[in-house]
């Protein structure tokens, strides 16, 4: 390894090393940019209520539908191709996990990291409420509070950020504890900087590599909760499914043998979260201080 | 060890107390509880009586004390829907969330901690790239589509195993129990799976890193240079070390998949407190949700303290305060 090299530079050398994580993160960005660029890879609109046709509805994969294309993984329930439903899903669930881990990242970061630089009774107030709701399940504070706020998008995305943002404050919690007690935070402090700036600008950024080993996880966690509770019917409306909604709908179908409608989506799923999960795996290994060589 | 005892339980006294004000305020936000109990053709008469019979017209402190009160009479009110005390409709679904819970953690602590001792006691080997492989998955699939998976394969494609329902029951002390016929394990096995999945991976990454830790350790290597064989060392003093956190993750995971049986049931139309939830969320049954979160508090907050205990009793530092 070259000495000169940046650390971003380093840190990606390192990373594609591992060949397993480096195919995962291949995956992820392909299953990103399809995502992202839905509308030129898929032959239809699965929001368009009007172009769907029911008289195309629970076709298997290779029909020809009456818009005269072929559904390659078959259709949905509605009469949706299931392809361009599957990719439209797929952007759906990236948006509303990246939207999710990004907003529960910044308030849970600066929470815990403020709880540490007050100490006190401040500390201990938010602390003790942060450890009260990590014995809760996260699965069962998101059930009630998107049953509280009803189904949509944005509904979703507070009771993801609700039942996440506490791992981020305990995580930088810890960490800016460790910093705060270090000497130059104690040099910052009598300098005449204002103590935001202490947090923000000295500690916040120290407490970076635990918080993204967070944040891969819990983006993960999120994609997977989203797809849970738009099963349970608690997510987003059918007619603009994401992942969890098209399983959902085709899971009463199942059982006589139309398996399409729930497992594609669900490959799909699986693909991108165990993706996921192999990349912030190994960005984990490399940011954590004990297994350096 | 008294006092020790004391301030935990003032403390998850303190807690429940907490949690019954944020559950009940919380619940109280979602909808209009009159549209479920009132036909929309009511005139506005029956409405105000009703509104005033359920206590919806004082303020939300007072409804707030009348629920507590109750409450502490082990009053948790009617279910809107199934116009049955909550208490009874509760317990009366209680069994079957508990077998399933109890078989899934259990078969995932008796299968999963052999296999991650397995896989500490040799890091390198095919079998336990193959166990740690599993684990990976384990955490990665979001349980409902495990279950579908199962159903999939097992049920629709091989026709081994039912999709749904509980199956025959055997009544033991006036309860109804699945474990106790074939029938009902062979309805259990597929949920049971599909709810164990999960922990036994947290089973076997735990076990493997505490086997990897104790192994390199001083005691270890002692008991090694005295010609103890491995077994003798493994069984007889490493399991006992790393039983500690094991313990742990047994207890908060009891509760925890309590909860997360709420989507299996779901998926396996088991039918237990999950599915009650959920059913009761969509129809608006307040009463039932809100007992139903004050009971799963109650069992983590129980769980949490007894660990406490556990913890207690089983290292000496704890319970002088010297952590």
């Amino acid at each position: 390894m070259r000495r000169d090299a940046s650390p971003f530079l380093r840190f990606w050398i390192e990373f594609a090393e591992n060949r397993l994580a480096l195919l995962a993160l291949g995956v992820v960005i392909l299953v990103v940019g399809a995502a992202l660029m839905a509308p030129l890879f898929t032959p239809q609109d699965p929001y368009d209520i009007g172009k769907l046709v029911l008289g195309d509805a629970r076709r298997p994969p290779g029909h020809v539908g009456s818009g005269g294309y072929v559904h390659l993984l078959g259709t949905d329930a509605q009469g949706r191709d299931l392809w361009s439903a599957i990719l439209y899903g797929l952007r759906i669930s990236i948006q509303i996990g990246i939207t999710a881990g990004a907003v529960a990242f910044i308030v849970g970061g600066s929470l815990g990291a403020i709880a540490a630089f007050a100490g006190g009774r401040t500390e201990a107030l938010i602390m003790r409420f942060i450890d009260l709701q990590l014995s809760f399940p996260a699965i069962l504070l998101a059930l009630v509070i998107s049953a509280i706020l009803g189904q949509g998008k944005w509904q979703l995305t507070v009771a993801l950020v609700a039942s996440q943002y506490a791992y981020f404050a305990r995580t930088a919690h810890g960490a800016a504890v460790a910093e705060r007690a270090k000497e130059y935070i104690e040099a910052a402090l009598s300098t005449p900087l204002s103590s935001r700036v202490v947090v923000f600008r000295h500690i916040l950024p120290n407490c970076m590599p635990p918080l993204i080993v967070v944040a891969t996880v819990q983006i993960a966690n999120a994609i997977s909760l989203e797809a849970t509770l738009s099963f349970l019917g608690l997510g987003l409306p059918v007619t603009h499914p994401s992942l969890g909604t098209l399983i959902a709908n085709g899971f009463q179908y199942m059982m006589s043998g139309r398996y399409w409608i729930s497992i594609y989506p669900g490959i799909a799923l699986i693909v991108l979260i165990l993706a996921v999960n192999l990349v912030s795996d190994q960005i984990r290994d490399q940011l954590n201080p004990r297994l350096q060589r | 060890m008294l006092g020790f005892l004391i301030q935990r339980l003032l403390q998850a006294v303190a807690v429940m107390v907490v949690i019954s004000v944020l559950v009940f305020v919380g619940v109280f936000a979602i909808g209009n509880p009159i549209d479920v109990l009132i036909a929309p053709d009511a005139t506005q008469d029956i409405r105000l009586d009703t509104i005033r019979r359920y206590g919806f017209d004082q303020p939300l402190w007072k409804q707030y004390l009348n629920f507590a009160a109750s409450l502490v009479q082990g009053d948790f009110g009617r279910s809107f829907v199934f116009n049955m005390p909550v208490l009874q409709l509760i317990l009366s679904r209680l069994p079957a969330t508990l077998e399933l819970t109890l078989v899934a953690v259990i078969g995932a602590t008796i299968i999963g901690v052999p296999l991650g001792m397995y896989a500490g006691y040799r890091p390198n080997a095919v079998s336990s790239r193959a166990i740690m492989g599993l684990s990976v998955l384990g955490f990665s699939l979001p349980t409902f589509w495990i279950g579908i998976l199962f159903i999939m394969g097992f049920a629709v494609e091989l026709g081994w195993l039912p999709a749904g329902g509980r199956g025959d029951t055997v009544e033991v002390w006036g309860i109804q129990w699945s474990v106790l016929t074939l029938n009902g394990w062979s309805h259990l096995v597929l949920p049971a799976l599909t709810l164990s999945l999960f922990r036994m991976a947290l089973m076997i990454r735990m076990a493997r890193a505490g086997m990897r830790e104790a192994m390199l350790s001083d005691y270890v290597r002692f008991a090694r240079a005295q010609g103890i064989s491995d077994s003798k060392v493994i069984f007889g003093h490493v399991l006992k070390n790393i039983s500690i956190p094991l313990v742990t993750v047994f207890g908060l995971e009891l509760a925890a998949t309590m909860a997360f049986a709420v989507v299996t049931e779901t998926i396996f139309s088991w039918p237990g407190l999950g599915k009650l939830i959920i059913d009761s969320i969509q129809s608006l049954d307040r009463p039932v949700m809100v007992a139903y979160l004050m009971l799963v508090a109650f069992l983590f907050i129980m769980i949490n303290f007894s660990v406490d205990i556990a913890y207690a009793a089983l290292d000496p530092r704890v319970r002088s305060g010297r952590t």
